[in-house]
């Protein structure tokens, strides 16, 4: 059983309508013993960084995140909070991956980045599995996580490369949206709950 | 490199299409859910549904619409149509919609724009722009192209990007239903006012209309609504030709 996690900041419609779609056995919650009896956890995100770190904050979510073993999938901002920090609203994150989200540069790109574009690989990544770089995905972002150790896949815009796709440890995380970016984001979700269900890499 | 989208417009009213649509292999071509699987299917990079419907039953069917679209289609869609309170537009978003088109309410009430957007985020909101060229610049209408608000096109554009509009989807009543080919000059002027993704509207007529837009009007998106319901442009074959015109768009679909 895969849990989304429910903590009002992300845009659970999409996320779940995509996992009914792919028959996937899932319950959206907020509750930790529900958490706890998930083999895997979707950890969407939509708006803004304080914002979100704040509810997760009211529901005791960001101890529960940063001490678990489960396999994580962070969606979009779910992705950006497992970093250490963000200028948006100068936030303190999860801490889990080591760096800094910076905003694009409006001067260099329209902001946000919204729109589909394509991924440079940079390490193998069940996520990436039946990937390529023909391949776009759906992005809507204005900050973005810059690439580091944990990067599998970046995306180039505004004169930036930055992390579209992050594997550290247990915690995983895509900038992009899966849910929204046809037959390559659901091959993307796939190879998370693939990978949930064999336990294994 | 970021994609340039191709974005059909879907009429909505009582929570089905109009206008004629001409597609074979529909069993119904009046409903939207049906006809956005099918786009989406045949390369669209998005959806605009715009709701017509002017009852009291509006709210509520449109939100049952857009549940049922969100279950069925895995590429973004924004919705709009008389919409004009941020109570309003949570609503859809939970339902599912991914981004919120703004038009009368917005010019009426700027703050909204504000507030959705605090609330929300930039990412979901679209100001609409209905334009009219009068002299050497062009004004800004509403209610559905009826009513003249003195406005400033470009300057509005710039204005709602300011307020935090995270894109603007600018229709040239000009140009609208002439298939005539997009106004590539206001396109320009506004893309290069209003630092946001700019969809163009109103005109499409050819594949090469569409291509202009992009190069000459720098539009980051082009809408379209009767070429594709009668698939006198299919969205494919236009995808491969702006390819060959060194544009990039999404083929892996």
């Amino acid at each position: 059983m895969i849990a989304i996690i429910d903590y009002k900041a992300g845009n659970i419609a999409s996320v779940s309508n995509a996992l009914t779609r792919l028959g996937a056995d899932f319950c959206i919650t907020d509750d930790v013993s529900r958490l706890n009896d998930a083999t895997g956890i979707i950890f969407p995100g939509v708006g803004h960084a304080y914002a979100a770190m704040q509810a997760l904050k009211e529901k005791n979510l960001d101890e529960w995140l940063k001490s678990t073993q489960k396999p994580v999938l962070g969606i979009c901002l779910g992705m950006q909070m497992l970093f250490d920090f963000s200028v948006e609203g100068d936030t303190a994150c999860l801490g889990l991956i080591p760096g800094k989200l910076e905003k694009f540069d409006n001067s260099k790109g329209k902001v946000p980045h919204m729109g589909w574009n394509t991924l440079r690989f940079a390490a193998d990544s069940f996520l990436l599995k039946g990937l390529s770089v023909e391949d776009y995905f759906y992005f809507v972002h204005s900050f973005y996580a810059p690439v580091v150790d944990a990067t599998t896949a970046s995306c180039f815009y505004a004169d930036v490369d930055f992390s579209a796709v992050v594997s550290y440890k247990n915690f995983h995380g895509v900038q992009f949206h899966p849910e929204k970016s046809g037959a390559a984001g659901t091959k993307i979700l796939n190879n998370f709950i693939n990978y949930v269900n064999e336990g294994k890499e | 490199m970021v994609a340039k989208r191709i974005v059909p417009c879907l009429d909505i009213k009582n929570g089905r299409t109009v206008k004629g649509v001409n597609f074979e292999g529909l069993r119904d071509a009046g409903d939207p859910v049906e006809l956005a699987k099918r786009y989406s299917d045949e390369g669209a990079d998005e959806l605009v549904f715009l709701d017509i419907t002017a009852t009291n039953e509006k709210r509520k069917t449109l939100i049952e619409l857009v549940d049922k679209i969100s279950r069925h289609i895995q590429i973004p869609f924004t919705v709009g149509g008389g919409i004009r309170a941020v109570d309003e537009i949570g609503d859809l978003l939970n339902a599912g919609a991914d981004k919120i088109s703004l038009n009368s309410s917005i010019v009426t009430n700027p703050d909204l724009i504000t507030q959705a957007a605090a609330k929300y985020g930039s990412q979901c909101i679209v100001a609409a722009i209905d334009a009219r060229r009068s002299n050497d610049s062009w004004l800004v209408y509403t209610k559905a192209g009826t009513h003249n608000t003195g406005l400033d096109a470009i300057d509005w554009a710039k204005k709602t990007a300011e307020l935090g509009a995270g894109e603007i989807l600018l229709t040239s009543m000009d140009k609208d239903g002439t298939k005539s080919g997009f106004d590539n000059e206001l396109l320009k002027k506004v893309s290069q006012a209003a630092p946001v993704p700019l969809i163009a509207s109103g005109g499409a007529g050819t594949i090469d209309h569409c291509i202009d837009a992009i190069k000459l009007g720098e539009a980051d998106a082009v809408l379209a609504a009767s070429i594709f319901h009668f698939k006198e442009i299919e969205i494919k074959h236009l995808k491969e030709e702006m390819a060959k015109a060194d544009i990039a768009v999404r083929l892996n679909f």
